[in-house]
């Protein structure tokens, strides 16, 4: 069990290595850092004290450590567009995609699961082949596509949600809060509901492939014989065996929600990191794009390691496969 | 020689009208209808310079007083703007034909470069092994942890800080590089796959053994047995493009603003939604869904038809 920790832990310190590098690699070589702090007509001798006192006349395994020791403590330099520390830029946008994410999955679970066991509970009735239908749709449809849309009839033509901004926030500590105002709701309606789309329409499809699998099974045969009412055989025994993998399909979609935050916040001017990161590939700002790509790479591999750590405490099995062998996808 | 050149496309078709996929194709009405939509779809754009009433990029043709139209249905429509105009009275429909024209030459660029970056890389995992096939694995996996719009723009902006003036033709090739680098992971671990199932077949030895350069083992006899799950992928792929090509371009990383795609067009429109006028961005938007709806359709027939399982 510890050397299967360790060597995920290893292989999550290795990825972000690899990450820190690409990161790296985007300071060093896009641009220069030089030319972009001093302007284009800055004398030599001038240029050679910055070089030298930033460090880049070193070694570049030396510059990595130092870049690796500065990330670590979230240091990611000055923002080219705005002149600002990017660890301040991002730290501010943060509770914004962070609450947008995590309403979004709670959307997508509250509706996705029960959608999913009554499509497959009545698989042979119009209405759940409309919602798989429906499902279909939610799966290919551009995100942004949907979010205009609901923007065009639910904001524009009916009026009942704002379209753009977070509304009143309220400041707690660090954290700026929308969650605890009915106009922070209102506002975060739209573009959370937006971004589960998708989601919603994944875990219901694989909550009911998972519920006709059940099933079919002996366990609920079994159950059925026993003489036990409906409800307890759906609920009791099928639903509860089909929550394992569901469960772990939503822990690793946490990370896309993030991802995938990039594009609602831009249709919904939510001012979050996704909108941040856009403003950086469009202008192009190398040090919030490296930033943004560390964070996002650790949120990844901090929820890939947790659901395969769990998995191994689950199923004893996996402990002892060789390298690769995880959750299987 | 003469004879047999003239006869093989006789044959060719013969046997593919008396093939099994054909038959499950002429009883299918969603691979019918979806090929329908989609080859539709891919006249309109090739023959867009024809078949468009309107050329929307000569600046010459543009008539301000007749910007902001409604489609030609509605109160204040014209007969000559089918689908309205927008905001610098452009034909929508012209728009339209020349966008999806932009959006599946990027699409299918990307694709068809993606496909020689995968399956190249695959052949020479699975067949090398090793070392070359550890490294290319491993950046696979990692690759394929991150969600593919992401990567996408991430290369993107690289692109655009590598090359900060790109325009016009560089533009595009940042935009494609961008999607097919994404993109060729998925190719690669299939054929991998397949690669080392085959690599071990008698077919694979005997040629080995008749002393066939490795090269042309791989290109003559290997390759032809490991395309039909590419073919597939790469069908199912190309709405992928389409799609994430009109995402970056909405968000404004996309093709260059003076060759509108169809996510360009759709960008432009809205902000005019909320002055109510739909038409600007709703057009472009069933032209896009229309697309990629009918190619994945395709792309999931085509899986289930070549699945001897499912037979």
């Amino acid at each position: 069990m510890l050397s299967f920790i360790l060597r995920r832990l290893a292989q999550a310190v290795l990825v972000m290595l690899a990450v820190g590098m690409g990161a790296f690699s985007l300071f060093r070589y896009v641009g220069d850092p030089v030319s972009n702090m001093m302007g284009q007509d800055a004398p030599a001798a001038q240029r050679a004290q910055l070089r030298a006192d930033l460090g880049l006349d070193k070694p570049a395994p030396v510059q990595f450590a130092r870049f690796v020791g500065h990330a670590l403590t979230g240091d990611f330099g000055l923002s080219l567009r705005q002149g600002r520390e990017v660890s301040a830029l991002i730290a501010e946008r943060l509770p914004a995609t962070v609450e947008l994410a995590a309403v979004a999955a709670l959307v997508a679970m509250a509706a996705g699961i029960p959608l999913g066991v009554y499509a497959a509970l009545r698989r042979r009735h119009w209405d759940a082949k409309l919602t798989m239908a429906l499902s279909l749709l939610g799966v290919s449809l551009p995100t942004f596509l949907i979010g205009i849309v609901l923007i065009e009839v639910l904001s524009v033509l009916l009026g009942w949600f704002p379209s753009y901004g977070r509304g009143t926030t309220v400041q707690i500590g660090v954290w700026r809060t929308g969650l605890l105002t009915a106009d922070g709701w209102r506002h975060i309606a739209l573009p959370a509901f937006t971004l589960a789309v998708y989601q919603l329409a994944l875990l219901m499809r694989l909550v009911r492939a998972e519920m006709l699998e059940a099933l079919r099974s002996d366990y609920v045969k079994f159950a059925r014989a026993r003489g036990l009412p409906d409800r307890v055989v759906h609920f009791r025994h099928a639903l509860r065996n089909t929550l394992v993998p569901v469960l772990t399909i939503s822990g690793l979609q946490l990370g896309s929600l993030i991802a995938f935050s990039v594009i609602t916040e831009t249709v919904f001017s939510w001012p979050g990191m996704g909108s941040l990161f856009i403003q950086a590939v469009q202008f192009p700002d190398v040090p919030v794009m490296a930033a943004y790509l560390c964070l996002i790479a650790l949120v990844f591999v901090t929820i890939n390691l947790g659901v395969d750590l769990l998995y191994a405490v689950v199923d004893p099995r996996l402990r002892g496969r060789g390298p690769g062998s995880g959750v299987p996808r | 020689m003469r004879p047999a050149a003239a006869a093989a496309p006789v044959g060719r078709w013969r046997r593919l009208l008396a093939s099994d996929l054909w038959h499950d194709f002429v009883h299918s009405r969603v691979a019918m209808l979806a090929t329908a939509v989609a080859l539709a779809c891919l006249c309109g754009a090739l023959f867009a310079p024809w078949l468009a009433p309107h050329n929307p990029s000569d600046l010459a043709t543009l008539d301000l007083a007749d910007s902001h139209l409604p489609p030609a249905w509605m109160a204040d429509g014209r007969a000559t703007y089918v689908l309205g105009t927008d905001d610098q009275g452009r034909d929508i429909l012209s728009a339209l034909l020349y966008g999806a024209r932009i959006s599946l030459m990027v699409g299918i660029s990307a694709v068809v470069l993606s496909v020689l970056l995968g399956v190249t890389a695959g052949l020479l995992a699975g067949y090398a092994g090793g070392l070359v096939d550890a490294a290319l694995m491993r950046v696979c996996d990692v690759m394929l942890s991150f969600p593919p719009i992401l990567i996408a723009l991430l290369i993107d902006g690289v692109g655009r800080a590598i090359f900060p003036q790109a325009r016009d033709a560089l533009a595009f090739a940042v935009l494609i590089l961008a999607l097919a680098l994404t993109d060729w992971v998925r190719y690669a671990r299939t054929v991998r796959g397949s690669t080392l199932v085959e690599r071990h077949k008698e077919y694979v030895q005997a040629a080995r053994l008749m002393g066939v350069p490795r090269w042309r083992v791989l290109r003559r006899h290997v390759l032809p047995n490991v395309l039909g799950p590419v073919l597939v992928l790469a069908t199912i792929q190309v709405g992928h493009a389409i799609v994430a090509e009109a995402t970056l371009s909405y968000l404004g990383v996309g093709v260059p603003p003076a060759n509108p795609s169809l996510g360009t067009l759709i960008r432009i429109g809205n902000d005019f939604l909320y002055a109510g006028e739909w038409w600007i961005t709703l057009f472009p938007a069933v032209a896009l869904v229309l697309i990629s709806m009918s190619v994945n359709l395709l792309g999931d027939w085509l899986r289930d038809a070549l699945n001897p399982r499912l037979r």
